[in-house]
């Protein structure tokens, strides 16, 4: 395979907003995670834990409740007062309203899944009715003193509970009235503390009523007769969050300390029909709060301030022990935040709210695999471009010639000229972007910097020509009738004749763009890869798979190759390399050499040392994927000529130190 | 021997039993739980071990139940018949009969009869057999006739033969009797006329029947008194064929025949019938048990009262009705031995032997230790019998061992012990192992002069052994100075109290010289210090630490300089092995010997002080030895290590610092010791700069490592 330089880049300094909020939808298996900064992520947990949408976030719109509601609608509800619901196809949002009761804390959807129920800042709780197109609202309970923090159904839609600050109410659904006060005791460990924050509350079916507090206690409630039933302490901090399984035989609690406690109904003892909740295994996956839990039918899972998403399960419940069964910890985004102009040595960092470009250093020297070589000229920050307003940045991308930076918010489209003169970087905005350039999902420039492909989140791909310091709209792909589905991949040939787009489902739309028409539109394809661990190569010109692609299909990947539990966030090729195809995920990059015979079971298929001696390279089969994991977590990766590579890492350590400090816990000998 | 227990009474009052008794008693789906059917219109359930009715279930006045009610086994549900056609199916649960299910059938029921594992099955009186399923699904189906006219049925039973249901029904035509068999699942019926042999005129008065494997035994009461047997084969040969049995005599004249009441016979088990009935003097009527073998009476019981001459044999209790009351006897029939037929003989124990206390072994398995006690009783009989009878070659070695033991000498004990170990690893080793060693010192106990030396140092290095088991072992040890032996246990044994190790080791150090020599002790854990006299000295050592640290001079310094200056002789001594060599080894296995030391502190008192002062001496010896040499350990095999003997000297010095303070010729020890303590720190002290320094390189290392925010570097993908 040979030798490559790689540009080993750490200074990407991004840090994933902190999780509030996580929604698990049995029905789909697909699991939602809203962030502090307003964004929100779904995750397909039966695609190997992939994120395939994603909403950008909004400076004002800080999420406190994220639920489903009516099998796949999505709602929000956050601090600014709005009820938001998503639109899952066209991945945007479909209406914001607002609730007149304040800061929104808390939002449950009935059983029935036609009312949604939010609790305000201002003690009201507030019925609304889901109709098939928006929500209605319906009435106020009676008003509570203080803000409602947490609410959850009776599963039998009569009774709520309702979370507030000192106690818990149980309302009755019907008459909309308060039918219990339930007082949560100050106290702490002989302390009376101010105030005792209920952060949870779970209704089950038998009527029992779990609350969790900021005093560290899980408490048992009887809501028929308002009283306590049953208390554990468990934690010297606040217990943050609470999920129920749907049988109601165990939850998870997480804790400001970064622990998960488990809880389950066992029996008192073997063979008793009476049970008793127990508390059963203690996690601690997290170094920060934890804020929200949710209980998949087999697993648990919790997030909070330290950034990640982590997938526990439970391994009572998972038949096969695979890799299915292992600790999943989701800490990056799987969309691109990098460009990287090849031939400028460029590299783009998107952050939230800026655009970073970096100059890539250079080195003269040569050495052997493993050394680091003395660089001739240290790495640059060219610029630092700030976006106007309160939205996040969705997409970014920079031109292959370092000439073009394109961004776009939910609402704003903009493109950016660069003039290189020497080491001065002239950035002139280009003004007047036509109307139906609001925003787009996807960005990308081809080849030769020439054409701009825009996939906006009305499923049209849009082709704009650039040329100087103009730019003229060439033609717009609308989406097939009657479809909405927004594209969210885009790939470009190296001539720039033909353009890939994939939607949300699966499927790849082929465009040419010469003769400006659907070519071919065909499906189960190439972003496949991202979730199985599958390749396919499909040549356009000849219309169907390639030869390759159907030696790999008949002979099978790797058992190890199969077995990878994170998915592949890039492919990559070089236009002087048409046999080599580069792919990557956060553990490793992975080159394919298709003119080389495939690994099959018995070869090994990575091995990081190299071969010491004559007899060693004749014994290890050459095979045609070339894995490195040196580079961890990676981030981006791509090929900036035939034997250079660009590598952006960003060390756990460097985000952890940006993270506030977490709670500190006494530990033996210090 | 079969035997009637105390019989007790079920119910007087509640049975309306007339005097033609009841409908009979049926199993229910519970053991213990009986239904009884009473003539008239009543059912009860009893629960026997509790003598109470748990139920009671009535026909309405004008009904009349005309088949005892049965379990289905199936189901847990009872059925009974009343009117001859009507069915009711009821349970527990059900209160008045008139609500529960109600079947009207076709045909006049004859019985109903029920078993475990099957469904019940339904006798018409014309002899026609039906599945109750089957009946159920359709209870007004044609029932056929199988029996001609005026044949009656007299009596029925029901088999379960290799899983397959078979019913026998017999029945009588004008003093002619005559068995069906009806195969259930091949739907064969076959019929038998039973011919009554010499005896023509009798009447059979009641029928029993046991099977066999191959026939159903019928049994038969006549009025002459006489039991009679007939086999009818399960499997009929040819079941068109109208078949004649014969009966053969099986007693003669069990009971009179000209009773005023009825006679009852049924088969309790293989061998056993219970009659019911007067015998051929008495008048009062009486239940005997007959054996069948051997045509003996084994027990009888007089029923003064009366009976209706009706006998129920369900689950080892006989029912029948007493006077006007339901009555059961228990039957047991215990496994029987000539020797309790002969006489009983007892094991009673002669007060001259001695128990050999038990005690269990975990590591083998419980079922070994519990054949071991049973070996171990029988094991005393044969010693009992040794006394008479010369030893028997297919004792086995382990019995012979022990049989030696006890009175053979010490010479002999030994050979037979030796021979034991060699065949070594039998399942009941372990205890085999202790037993002897029992054994052993019992006699050691009795017999001052007996102390089989040898013996016992076999069986500690058996390594089966330890203190608790044989607490004694290593009490007589001490007593007789064996300090072979003592360092073998030492070794050996994982549980010795620190009241002996300290015994021990008062032993190990005021034994003399001359009489160690004489003995023959493991020496492995001693090094060979004759080649290892090295001149170097503490001072020379404490010298070298100059660097960065100057210990601070105080009084006791200026003591040791003035020490320093007697001659070098005296700090050649110190290095010098103070202890001979076999003495040394003995203390090394206190050394290794485990102990706790609030316990063992206290008794460490009680040693003399000059022993303690050689003690520390020879501590403080190998502590120079083991400073020697960089990796701080002894030469040898298994040498004490730096540990053991810090920990001693700081425990000796512990239990008697005030003696060895006061006593002039520790003096120079405890300065050597402090000095070593002192040095100790120093290095110590040192070595945590040096720690500073490395940690320093650590984190040079790992900056080397963490190469910053970009860098270029080389890979080659293989």
């Amino acid at each position: 395979m040979g030798e490559f330089k790689v540009h080993r880049v750490r200074f990407f300094n991004y840090v994933p907003s902190a999780i509030r909020c996580v929604a698990y939808n049995n029905q789909s298996n697909r699991l939602a995670v809203s962030r502090t900064d307003g964004t929100v992520e779904i995750y397909n947990l039966s695609a190997n834990y992939f994120q395939e949408k994603f909403f950008p976030g909004h400076e004002s719109r800080a999420t406190e409740a994220l639920c489903w509601a009516e099998g796949q609608r999505l709602f929000s509800a956050g601090l600014n007062g709005e009820i938001i619901e998503y639109d899952l196809q066209a991945l945007n949002i479909k209406y914001a309203m607002d609730a007149f009761g304040g800061p929104i804390w808390s939002m449950a959807a009935s059983p029935s899944d036609s009312q949604l129920l939010v609790g305000c800042e201002d003690g009201s709780v507030k019925l609304f009715q889901i109709t098939p197109d928006k929500i209605q609202f319906e009435r106020n309970f009676d008003r509570q003193k203080s803000r409602i923090l947490s609410l959850s159904w009776h599963p039998s839609g009569t009774h709520i509970a309702a979370g507030s600050i000192d106690y818990i109410s149980v309302f009755d659904v019907k008459s909309g009235s308060a039918v219990h006060k339930m007082i949560v005791d100050r106290q702490y460990m002989g302390v009376s503390k101010r105030k005792c924050i209920v952060w949870g509350v779970a209704f089950l079916s038998d009527g029992t009523v779990i609350s969790v507090d900021s005093a560290g206690k899980v408490q048992f409630w009887d809501s028929a007769t308002g009283t306590l039933v049953k208390s554990h302490l468990i934690a010297n901090a606040d217990v943050q969050s609470i999920a129920v399984a749907n049988q109601e035989d165990s939850f998870v609690v997480g804790t400001a300390e970064g622990t998960v406690f488990h809880f389950q109904l066992v029996p008192v003892t073997s063979n008793s029909s009476e049970k008793q909740w127990v508390r059963t295994k203690p996690f601690q996956h997290h170094t920060h709060d934890v804020r929200t839990v949710a209980h998949s039918p087999t697993s648990l899972i919790s997030g909070g301030t330290d950034t990640h998403l982590v997938i526990r399960p439970l391994m009572e419940k998972v038949e096969v022990k695979n890799y299915d069964a292992a600790l999943r910890k989701i800490t990056f985004p799987h969309r691109r935040l990098i460009s990287c102009s090849r031939k400028r040595h460029l590299l783009l960092f998107q952050f939230a709210h800026h655009l970073e470009l970096w100059r890539l250093g250079s080195t003269v020297a040569t050495g052997k695999n493993g050394d680091t070589l003395p660089l001739s000229k240290n790495a640059d920050h060219l610029l630092y471009l700030k976006t106007k307003g309160p939205e996040n940045i969705i997409c970014s991308c920079i031109s292959p010639c370092g000439s073009w930076i394109a961004y776009s918010t939910a609402s704003r489209f903009f493109l950016y000229r660069l003039n290189y003169e020497h080491d001065n970087i002239n950035l002139k905005r280009v003004s007047k972007m036509p109307a139906f350039l609001r925003s787009a999902l996807q960005i990308l420039f081809s080849e030769d910097s020439t054409k701009l492909f825009v996939a906006s989140n009305q499923g049209a791909l849009h082709i704009v020509q650039l040329s100087g310091g103009s730019f003229k709209h060439l033609h717009a792909f609308q989406p097939q009738s009657g479809t909405v589905e927004a594209m969210c991949l885009l790939a470009v040939s190296p001539d720039g004749n033909w353009l890939a787009a994939s939607g949300t489902s699966a499927g790849v739309h082929v465009y040419n763009v010469k003769q400006l028409k659907v070519r071919i539109g065909f499906h189960a394809c190439i972003p496949l890869c991202h979730v199985l661990p599958q390749v396919f190569e499909y040549s356009i010109p000849d219309k169907h798979y390639t030869d390759w692609s159907r030696t790999v299909q008949k002979h099978g990947f790797h058992h190890l190759w199969l077995q990878r539990d994170t998915p592949i966030t890039h492919i990559s090729f070089h236009p002087k390399r048409p046999m080599h195809i580069l792919l990557h995920d956060a553990y490793m990059f992975c080159i394919i050499d298709k003119s080389l015979p495939l690994p099959n079971d018995k070869t090994l298929l990575y091995n990081p040392f190299p071969p010491t001696n004559e007899s060693d390279v004749q014994r290890r089969t050459a095979h045609a994927f070339k894995i490195s994991k040196i580079y961890k977590p990676l981030l981006f990766m791509d090929l900036l000529d035939e034997r250079t590579l660009v590598a952006v890492e960003r060390p756990l350590d460097d985000i952890i130190a940006q993270l506030p400090p977490p709670i500190k816990k006494k530990k033996f000998g210090t | 021997m079969a035997s009637l227990e105390e019989e007790f009474t079920l119910s007087s009052a509640v049975l309306s039993a007339g005097s033609e008794g009841l409908l009979g008693v049926e199993q229910s789906s519970k053991t213990d739980q009986f239904l009884v059917t009473d003539n008239g219109r009543t059912v009860i359930l009893y629960k026997v071990s509790d003598q109470k009715p748990l139920g009671s279930w009535s026909v309405k006045q004008g009904q009349i139940i005309t088949c005892p009610a049965v379990c289905n086994f199936q189901t847990g549900e009872y059925i009974v018949v009343h009117d001859n056609k009507v069915l009711r199916i009821w349970n527990n649960e059900d209160v008045n009969l008139d609500k529960v299910f109600k079947a009207t059938l076709s045909a006049e029921v004859y019985r109903i009869l029920s078993v475990q594992g099957t469904e019940p099955l339904v006798l018409f009186k014309e002899g026609a057999v039906r599945g109750l399923e089957a009946l159920l699904a359709e209870p007004q189906q044609k029932i056929e006739t199988v029996i001609s006219d005026e044949e009656v049925i007299k009596w029925t039973k029901f088999f379960i033969v290799f899983r397959h249901p078979v019913l026998i029904f017999i029945t009588e035509k004008h003093g002619n009797y005559f068995a069906y068999v009806q195969m259930f699942n091949s739907r064969v019926l076959s019929k038998y006329t039973l011919l009554f042999g010499q005896d023509e005129n009798s009447i059979i008065e009641s029928f029993t029947a046991s099977v066999d494997r191959k026939f159903i035994s019928l049994m038969s009461l006549s009025t002459d008194g006489c039991i009679y047997e007939t086999l009818i084969p399960i499997r009929p040969t040819d079941p068109e064929k109208n078949q004649s049995l014969v009966r053969s005599l099986l007693f003669k004249a069990v009971v009179s025949g000209n009773t005023r009441h009825g006679v009852g016979v049924t088969v309790l088990d293989q061998d056993h019938i219970a009659v019911l009935g007067s015998p051929l003097a008495a008048s009062k009527e009486c239940l005997s048990v007959w054996n069948i073998k051997f045509q003996t009476l084994q027990t009888s019981k007089e029923l003064p009262q009366g009976t209706s001459g009706q006998l129920w044999y369900y689950g080892e209790n006989l029912f029948m009705l007493h006077g006007r009351s339901l009555t059961v006897i228990p039957y047991k029939c215990e496994v029987s031995s000539l020797a309790s037929a002969l006489g009983k003989l007892k094991h009673s124990q002669d007060p001259g032997t001695h128990v050999v206390p038990h005690f269990v072994n975990w590591e083998t398995p419980q079922e070994c230790g519990l054949g071991a006690q049973n070996s171990e009783q029988s094991r005393r009989i044969l010693r009992r019998r040794k006394i008479e009878v010369s030893l028997q070659p297919e004792v086995p070695p382990s019995k012979q061992l022990l049989s030696t033991i006890m009175k053979d000498s010490e010479k002999h004990i030994e050979v037979e012990l030796r021979k034991f170990l060699a065949i070594k690893q039998t399942p009941d080793f372990h205890t085999v192992i202790g037993d002897t060693v029992t054994g052993l010192l019992e006699r050691c106990k009795a017999e001052p002069s007996f102390y089989p030396r040898n013996c016992l140092m076999q069986l500690t290095q058996t390594h089966v052994l330890s203190y608790s088991l044989c607490p004694y072992l290593m009490e007589i040890a001490l007593q007789k100075k064996d300090v072979q032996l003592l360092q073998l246990c030492l070794q050996h044994f994982p549980d010795i109290p620190e009241l002996v190790t300290c015994a021990c080791l008062k032993i190990f150090l005021s034994i003399a010289d001359d009489s160690l020599q004489e003995t023959d002790v493991n020496m492995e854990s001693v090094f060979d210090c004759s080649n290892s006299v090295h001149d170097e000295k503490m001072e020379e050592q404490t010298g070298i630490l100059q660097n960065g640290f100057n210990p601070v001079e105080d009084e006791c310094n200026k003591c040791d300089q003035e020490l320093n200056e007697e001659p070098q002789a005296k700090t050649k001594e110190t290095t010098s092995c103070p202890v001979i060599p076999k003495r040394a080894a003995l203390l090394n296995a206190i050394l290794h010997s485990a102990y706790s030391e609030t316990f063992l502190l206290p008794h460490l008192k009680d040693i003399p002080a000059q022993h303690i002062t050689l003690f520390l001496k020879y501590l403080y010896f190998l502590y120079l030895k083991c400073s020697e040499n960089a990796t701080l350990t002894l030469p040898g095999i298994h040498p004490p290590t730096l540990n053991q003997i810090m920990d001693w000297i700081c425990l000796l010095l512990d239990a008697n610092f005030t003696v060895v303070v006061m006593m002039p010729e520790a003096k120079r020890l405890l300065i050597n010791l402090y000095k070593l303590v002192k040095s100790q720190i120093s290095v110590y002290s040192e070595l945590n700069k040096i720690e500073v320094s490395f940690r320093e390189l650590q984190k040079l290392n790992q900056e080397k490592n963490n190469r910053g925010l970009y860098s270029i570097e080389v890979l080659e993908l293989f």
